[in-house]
């Protein structure tokens, strides 16, 4: 698989990021976050639920991190607090400086997937952005060219994204949250619907992207080997309520590859974050059984 | 070809079919009838003699299909068919094949047929800006479904010749009146459809295009609207199928002209073959103003014609 193409796609990506800097903040600062006693409750019909209580986080810029826990810990809730689309009962989330009260382009946002506009073509889709930042049409679809060959499907551009597979579906609403130079990619499970081999190596993609893009990157997994292949950062959550119970710093050099995933180091990782979700896992089991 | 207009078929919502049965049947014989189109360019050209064992087996059994019930019509009447139902006074096709050549060849035939033609255009037009613009607006608002619904619920029901006595009474001219009652019989299904439409767009999507940065108003061009796409075309179509139905009564207003009037006028003279000409035209005009909304939508829905949806 053709991947990444040519030196100069990169360039000419790195040359959009330049233009486009010069007027706002300088690269290496972007992308902080910061969320303080944030509690998100639900009103369910069995009373309010508690998806996520007392996080604490700080993402320094730059960072690649996961959100690692069991289906129903919050994980996803907690950043979609971060994207804008729920807002906290209490306490607050800044994006560099700025309070987040609703979704943004520069919060890029990748789903779990069928999250293309089907009626757009996959260059239009990648477009679709720079579009509503008031791009021109040429603008935008020079962008999209330049991100659809960051993601290797430059040929795919008229093609519509129901003729693409599962991965490729992925990479392009990967180029389509890039296409905004958002300060901030926010990723929830984007590669859980794949097959494994198609994970890994959209797995390298995405870090091969990252090393050249370099921005803050917060990743929902419930994936131990996802987790600590790709991040600086593990920060663990336990469910109901949803907390973050642990936050493991994963130093591994850079760059990854896939031989790393028998290395001990790995597997030391690998260990400590199973013992933690397991045990949390039992905890939820046994509350279920009291309650049940 | 065929495979592909099933699968177009497949993708598309389900359409809501107006309570009254006439329009149902509208909706089925526009999906049974394949639309022509051009293939894409991708498409692999299929070879003449796959097609004929096919697509070709196929039109050849519907044309069998019609000829047989045409050769059943001429000998029940030829012969004074008297079985329940009568078949004695009823003229043979050839009768009305003859009839037919003879109001071809004259002048007021396409004078009927260019009033009605001009009753749906306003009408069904009326019906489409506002349909969809309300449809939008139930779809999107609980405020609007709320206020809106109630009306639709019960004016639906009402039969078109229901109306002609009110429509007399409140519009200053038969031409208003007989328009307001084919814009009544497109409205409902285009509302409808609309509304349903609108009301299935994947969340997903809307959270997608506000995270890219689109305003409302952007979300509603680019993410709404193309989503309900397939059923509003659907709407469309049913709404043309009921609009020439609906004409038919509103025309029996009209002392003049319309393919309507003319059947009913021909009823009241006793000119048989003319009463079954008239029908027929209705009929065929119908199938023929159905047929062109759907081909007129394709390019709208070409996004869903290639492969199959995951």
């Amino acid at each position: 698989m053709n991947h990444l193409s040519a030196n100069d796609n990169r360039l000419a990506v790195l040359d959009h990021r330049r233009l486009r800097d010069k007027s706002g903040q300088a690269d290496d600062d972007r992308g902080h976050i910061l969320v303080t006693d944030v509690d998100v409750v639900f009103d369910t019909a069995t009373g309010p639920h508690v998806a996520v209580q007392s996080a604490n986080l700080t993402v320094r810029p730059g960072e690649f991190i996961c959100l690692l826990g069991p289906s129903g810990c919050g994980k996803s809730t907690l950043m979609n607090a971060v994207a804008g689309f729920v807002t906290p009962t209490r306490g607050d989330i800044a994006v560099d400086g700025a309070v987040v009260t609703e979704p943004g382009p520069a919060r890029g946002m990748v789903f779990q997937q069928h999250s293309l506009f089907p009626w757009k073509t996959v260059k239009e889709n990648v477009a679709f952005g720079p579009l509503m930042a008031g791009a021109s049409r040429r603008e935008a679809d020079s962008i999209a060219r330049t991100f659809l060959s960051l993601v290797g499907l430059a040929a795919f551009e008229t093609a519509y994204p129901n003729t693409l597979s599962g991965g490729m579906q992925q990479r392009v609403g990967i180029a389509r949250a890039l296409a905004n130079y958002p300060s901030v990619l926010l990723m929830d499970e984007p590669f859980g619907a794949l097959d494994a081999q198609t994970r890994i190596m959209m797995q390298e993609n995405l870090l091969e992207i990252w090393q050249e893009f370099h921005n803050t990157v917060v990743f929902v997994t419930h994936d131990i080997d996802e987790a600590v292949f790709l991040s600086d950062r593990i920060v663990v959550m336990s469910a109901s309520p949803g907390r973050i119970i642990a936050d493991i710093a994963v130093k591994l050099p850079r760059p990854r590859e896939q031989s790393l995933l028998t290395s001990t180091e790995f597997m030391a990782l690998k260990r400590q974050c199973l013992d933690l979700i397991r045990q949390e896992t039992l905890n939820a089991f046994q509350q279920q059984n009291k309650a049940g | 070809m065929d495979s592909k207009s099933n699968v177009a078929l497949k993708a598309s919502e389900p359409p809501i079919a107006d309570s009254e049965p006439e329009s149902e049947s509208a909706a089925r014989s526009t999906h049974a009838i394949p639309i022509p189109d051009q293939a894409p360019a991708v498409e692999p050209r299929v070879p003449f003699s796959t097609w004929l064992k096919t697509t070709g087996i196929r039109y050849g059994v519907r044309t069998l299909a019609l000829i047989v019930a045409l050769v059943f019509w001429q000998l029940a009447s030829t012969h004074g068919l008297h079985a329940y139902v009568n078949f004695e006074n009823i003229p043979a096709p050839s009768v009305v094949g003859a009839a037919l050549i003879t109001e071809l060849t004259g002048q007021e035939f396409y004078l009927h047929i260019l009033y009605s033609m001009e009753r749906v255009a306003i009408a069904y037009g009326l019906a489409v800006v506002i349909g969809v613009l309300l449809g939008i607006a139930m779809g999107r608002s609980r405020w609007a479904e709320d206020i809106i619904l109630p009306y639709i619920e019960l004016l639906r029901p009402i039969p078109a010749v229901a109306w002609i006595p009110l429509a007399i009474l409140m519009l200053p001219t038969e031409q208003a009146s007989i328009i307001f009652i084919t814009f009544l019989g497109a409205l409902f299904p285009i509302v409808l459809n609309t509304t349903h439409g609108v009301e299935q767009t994947n969340d997903v999507l809307i959270r997608a295009a506000r995270s890219l940065g689109a305003s409302n108003a952007s979300i509603l061009r680019h993410v709404i609207l193309p989503g309900a796409m397939p059923s509003i075309v659907a709407g469309l179509a049913i709404g043309m199928g009921v609009a020439w139905f609906s004409l038919l009564a509103g025309e029996i207003i009209s002392g003049q002209y319309g393919i309507g009037y003319y059947t009913w006028n021909s009823y009241t003279l006793i000119q048989y073959p003319q009463i079954i000409i008239g029908m027929l035209t209705i009929g065929g005009l119908g199938t023929l103003c159905t047929l062109l909304v759907r081909s007129a939508c394709k390019p709208l829905l070409k996004w869903q014609a290639k492969g199959g949806r995951s």
